[in-house]
């Protein structure tokens, strides 16, 4: 077949001719890339900082919370699939259960960062103006925090982008089917380097998002600067 | 039969220790792989770190650099830098990990050399030390804590991102996990799990080992 001829021939990091013929493929590895990493986020935020508002009000709490989160952030991706797939099988919860662990802590610290960076002086005022715990916490502390979380969430956000290309494993990969697949095609260039770029391209992409959207709920931020 | 019954055979196994490509292997490949990176990266940042902390310049460059690495998968490294010059082989995976431990070790030796009291340096060049004699007897010492810091956040993300050389069959503990994969999760779960007990002890244990070396470096008064 010339295919096999022309590829011992020349094996260009970039084609065209690669772009148009695997479009759908390539669009269907993207979107699948782009819905683990933004369930991944949600899942670590919706988690995540409920348990950084625990460790902030039972402060005995927050040394616990935040060693166990740090202890599953120091078990390598690899082997924190290989824990979950003998159970769970190499389907897609595998991987979104690997992700959500690992943001996680990013969730979690960042927001706790955030939240203990509040000053004193405007949690007794919020206190005296009648405002109770709970609405404190929700109209004056967590919009304060928002700048932390906001940090935090595009950490994870980059971090989970890179991370899913390790769902290969259990052939749930993301862009990074393309990489490895391309590895294991030959060494095909043009698929690997398309699977990288367009990966490192989502990560930059979403974080200038969540950059923006960053400013966007903190104006007043904006006026300081 | 589970999956966990599986691995406690599989580890049970002395043969799964000792074959040609068993766990002792896999383990000194992986510490080979390990060690040649993390050296690497600390002869390429900690030279470039120092200078730029004395000079108290480029501190952006550190910033952006580590931002800019956090976005480039491993996977696109360990399958692209075998196509180039490097070849295959050991080579390219050494340098693709040292790629990810450079921004910890250079952001720790930048804020080491910033964080050196000006007092002191002003005082140790009134003695007449040299700028050598200077780095060597009161700008290094001053910043071992922080290279200490930084070297295991680097050895320990290496170690980490080291079992991710299976996946182009570089080599490593991650082969074990691969490998299970390969003959299918109903017979080789147990092998799987093995493997990933492995890893992750090699990390925690570093992890641990390391936290006890930073602390031993570490003046009391210093340390949080």
């Amino acid at each position: 077949m010339s295919f096999l001829a022309q590829s011992a021939a020349a094996n260009p990091w970039f084609s065209w001719a690669y772009l148009r013929t695997n479009a759908d493929t390539i669009r269907a590895l993207v979107v699948e890339h782009l819905s683990f990493t933004v369930e991944a986020v949600a899942a670590a935020v919706v988690i995540g900082v409920p348990l950084a508002v625990l460790a902030y009000w039972v402060r005995p709490l927050s040394g616990p919370i935040l060693a166990s989160a740090g202890v599953l952030y120091t078990i390598p991706s690899l082997a924190l699939f290989a824990f979950i797939a003998p159970f769970l099988g190499t389907g897609r919860l595998t991987v979104l259960i690997g992700l959500v662990l690992y943001a996680l802590l990013l969730i979690i610290r960042s927001t706790l960062t955030g939240l203990s960076q509040v000053p004193p002086d405007v949690r007794e005022a919020a206190s005296a103006m009648g405002y109770g715990r709970l609405a404190r916490l929700l109209r004056v502390e967590l919009p304060l925090a928002l700048p932390g979380l906001v940090t935090g969430v595009r950490l994870a956000t980059v971090s989970t982008v890179a991370l899913v290309t390790v769902g290969v494993l259990v052939g749930k990969g993301g862009l990074g089917q393309l990489i490895i697949g391309g590895f294991r095609n030959n060494f095909y260039k043009a698929e690997i380097a398309t699977g990288a770029v367009l990966c490192v391209a989502l990560a930059v992409l979403l974080d200038l998002l969540l950059a923006g959207f960053g400013r966007l709920v903190t104006p007043w931020r904006r006026e300081r600067a | 039969m589970n999956s966990f019954n599986q691995m406690i055979n599989w580890l049970n196994d002395p043969l799964n220790w000792t074959n040609p490509d068993g766990i002792v292997t896999r383990l000194l490949e992986h510490l080979r792989l390990s060690f040649g990176a993390v050296l690497l990266a600390c002869l390429v940042a900690w030279p470039i770190g120092i200078a730029l902390g004395r000079r108290g310049r480029g501190g952006g460059l550190v910033v952006v650099l580590s931002n800019a690495t956090q976005a480039i998968p491993v996977v696109a490294l360990l399958t692209i830098l075998p196509l180039t010059a490097l070849g295959f082989g050991a080579r390219p995976v050494i340098v693709a990990l040292a790629v990810f431990a450079v921004p910890p070790l250079l952001a720790t030796a930048y804020t080491g050399m910033r964080e050196v009291d000006p007092d002191v340096r002003d005082a140790a060049r009134g003695m007449g030390l040299s700028r050598w004699q200077l780095l060597r007897g009161v700008e290094l010492p001053l910043a071992v804590p922080y290279l200490a810091a930084g070297l295991r956040t680097a050895t320990v993300q290496v170690i980490a991102t080291a079992a991710l050389a299976a996946l182009v069959n570089g080599g490593g503990l991650g082969m074990i996990v691969s490998a299970g994969f390969g003959i299918g999760i109903a017979a080789g779960g147990g092998q799987i799990l093995a493997g990933g007990l492995l890893i992750a002890g090699l990390a925690l244990l570093a992890e641990a080992l390391l936290a006890w070396v930073q602390r031993r470096v570490t003046p009391a008064a210093r340390q949080t």
